[in-house]
């Protein structure tokens, strides 16, 4: 067990090569941040944004794909540069086919999967994504028919500065949960405060 | 008084069709990959149309004739006509292949005035364009589409009644339909003032239009002419392939110091020559701001309408010189050139991603594809606005001062469009409303979203008054914006007005 521990910790030999995740989501993740190759399926679209922020802050290109109605000030408060931040809001039915051309150029991708998505174009972008040493985070709703990769929820969430009629609304505590297969296979919880 | 130019515009519809020259009631589609770029009235009588792909122009129209988009051709098919239209002016812009404009000023005084002008050019090009006059670029090229003169001063008339889509600028476009801005006019009638702080620099251009004038305010002519890219070829060039590649370097030379100038162009001077003293000089106009790409190609236009036009008219030696001189500069270039001078970005990224939007374009369509820019505004629809991928991005809005009524960030994760019907009550299951003074008399204790099961309100806060046609106080909506958590933790972005209530978003 301890040479089981030693040999994926972070650091040494067999810890994948990551995209950063700024603390304290990073903690969610087994070596720290968002394995390349990797598809991760998030509930909340806060979570989702703030996963994209260190990537984005590093000088990295996200995009965002069938998501028609993000709140794109949100992500601009997430610290997203929207100069790097690429648009397809409304692929349609070539959804796959615009995910998996982002893939070639942008290496973190947040998208809404359509409702009804074959098995097979799902296979088919995993394996790209782990030709392309990308990340697909999916989000907003839709669904997903494989099993992703890692799997973040937003269990707990309470907002503070709101009270009966006054005030406005500046944060929420929220109680994360990650689990997923491999080495996410034990459960990881994160409280932490959105937008941080 | 008016320091906008009256020009005549001459319009060739679907002229990479037209310059293939065919039977005109043959169906004909001219394709870029494998989609409709062009096609003729015959085509379209059968329900093609451009975007659709070969197989389905095919589907509805069996005998269709499919020919591939040749720039070039269509260049040198155009040549004669502005070449005709040059006797008559010399100072013949042209945008592209098929739509050309001349100011009207000498030529009209000469011909005795607009309508025997017209009669004149429509005779020089045989009667197979259509031709218009009106004060200013945008509103002649309306005029050309209608084959009208539009009186001198009734440009803006002549606009008022017509569609804002007129405008070509999608977001915008949307941005004011939502605003219940539906013609011209009624942008027109905007102040100036509010128009420069709430839709910036493209508002502004937008603004112009729809008031008859040109986009941009012209900076001083005397600016442009010192900035000029010229290079002397020796040996001569003999194909328009060599001469694309230095016309490509020469563009690039001038768009990098245009961008350093902070200068955008609107109109090009392209001047080749030969050896022997022959010459070729014509003047391109883009709308918005050339970039290098555009500006490189009109070069290839222009000599291959000179070395593969009219053999009469060909030089007899190759090319040796080729010069750019931006004509006509504007402040502020549109379509600035990103540089890529901070530490972290890297540039091979940004062109790895730039490859793959343009192929994503390819794919779905110019619309598709876009980056967000942050406007003002106080209303969720308006705080961002999407650009397509290409188009010149105006600046970022600063979001700090003067939007009385907006929320700070934390803003919603999600954008409800359209926004969703919502119910809003008190303890006694009444509707809670908002009286003429913007507040509510008692406290909203459930609330239930497009008709769902009521749930308890956790906390609220509110009102956030907006008055959303700020300009017209006849149309003045008493509107007001409230914060409200449920008890299972949902936060969401409520309006309500007129006895109304609406989620316009989720802070999800």
């Amino acid at each position: 067990m301890a040479l089981a521990e030693a040999l994926v910790r972070p650091g040494t030999f067999a810890a994948p090569d990551v995209l950063p995740v700024a603390p304290p989501l990073d903690a969610l993740f087994p070596y720290g941040g968002l394995a390349r190759g990797s598809v991760v399926t998030v509930d909340s679209l806060t979570v989702a944004l703030a996963l994209l922020a260190a990537t984005s802050a590093a000088g990295g290109w996200c995009a965002a794909a069938g998501l028609p109605d993000l709140g794109l000030a949100a992500a601009a408060d997430a610290d997203i540069d929207l100069q790097r931040f690429a648009l397809v809001p409304a692929p349609g039915e070539q959804w796959a086919v615009a995910v998996a051309t982002l893939l070639d150029g942008v290496g973190l991708v947040l998208a809404r999967p359509p409702a009804r998505l074959k098995a097979s174009d799902a296979r088919r972008l995993a394996a790209r994504l782990r030709e392309r040493r990308g990340v697909l985070l999916l989000s907003g709703g839709g669904a997903w028919p494989e099993t992703t990769d890692l799997r973040i929820r937003l269990e707990t969430s309470e907002w503070t500065g709101l009270s009966d009629g006054y005030g406005r609304l500046l944060r929420r505590r929220t109680g994360l949960v990650a689990t997923g297969r491999g080495a996410a296979a034990r459960e990881r919880r994160v409280s932490a405060w959105l937008p941080a | 008084m008016s320091r906008t130019p009256r020009l005549l515009t001459l319009w060739c519809p679907d002229w990479p069709v037209a310059a293939l020259d065919l039977d005109p009631d043959e169906p004909a589609a001219v394709l870029v990959g494998e989609d409709v770029f062009a096609c003729s009235r015959a085509a379209r009588a059968e329900g093609v149309r451009r975007g659709l792909r070969r197989r389905e122009a095919q589907r509805r129209c069996p005998e269709i004739r499919i020919v591939e988009r040749d720039e070039a051709a269509e260049a040198r098919a155009f040549e004669p006509v502005v070449n005709a239209l040059e006797a008559v002016c010399p100072t013949v812009e042209v945008s592209r292949p098929g739509l050309c404009a001349l100011p009207t000023k000498g030529p009209a005084r000469y011909f005795g005035g607009d309508e025997a002008l017209v009669h004149v050019v429509a005779e020089a090009t045989h009667d197979a364009y259509r031709i218009g006059i009106a004060d200013g670029r945008f509103a002649s090229a309306l005029a050309a589409r209608r084959g009208i003169v539009v009186p001198q001063g009734k440009s803006a008339a002549f606009l008022a009644p017509l569609p804002v889509d007129l405008l070509g600028r999608p977001a915008l476009v949307d941005l004011f339909a939502r605003l219940g801005l539906r013609t011209l006019g009624d942008v027109a009638a905007l102040p100036s003032r509010q128009v420069a702080s709430r839709f910036g620099a493209e508002g502004i251009a937008a603004h112009r239009l729809a008031r008859g004038l040109d986009e941009h305010l012209v900076a001083s002519r005397a600016t442009a002419r010192e900035i000029v890219a010229e290079e002397t070829l020796d040996p001569p060039a003999e194909t328009v392939e060599q001469l694309a590649f230095v016309a490509k370097r020469l563009a690039d030379t001038l768009a990098a110091e245009l961008a350093a100038h902070v200068l955008g162009c609107a109109r090009v001077l392209i001047e080749a020559e030969t050896d022997n003293g022959e010459k070729r000089s014509r003047l391109w106009r883009y709308d918005g701001a050339f970039t290098a790409a555009a500006m490189a190609q009109r070069v290839r236009w222009q000599v291959a309408g000179w070395l593969e036009g009219p053999v009469a008219e060909r030089p007899s030696t190759g090319v040796a010189r080729l010069r750019l001189t931006p004509d006509e500069v504007h402040r502020g270039a549109g379509q600035q050139l990103r540089l890529f001078d901070d530490a972290t970005g890297s540039v091979e990224a940004d062109e790895r991603a730039a490859t793959v939007m343009a192929r994503l374009q390819g794919l779905l369509g110019f619309d598709a594809v876009n980056l967000a820019v942050l406007s003002g505004g106080r209303g969720p629809a308006e705080w961002a606005r999407l650009v397509p991928w290409g188009e010149p991005r105006p600046a970022p809005y600063d979001a700090t001062p003067p939007w009385p009524g907006r929320l700070p960030a934390p803003h919603p994760t999600v954008i409800h469009d359209p926004v969703l019907p919502a119910r809003v009550v008190d303890g006694s299951g009444a509707d809670v409303l908002l009286d003429e003074h913007g507040v509510i008399s008692v406290a909203p204790q459930r609330i239930s979203v497009r008709g769902g099961r009521p749930v308890p309100i956790a906390a609220w806060a509110g009102p956030w008054p907006v008055q959303e046609r700020w300009w017209d106080a006849a149309a003045h909506v008493s509107l007001a914006r409230f914060q409200i958590v449920t008890a299972d933790g949902v936060a969401r972005l409520v309006a309500t007005g007129e006895g109304r209530w609406w989620v316009e978003g989720t802070y999800d």
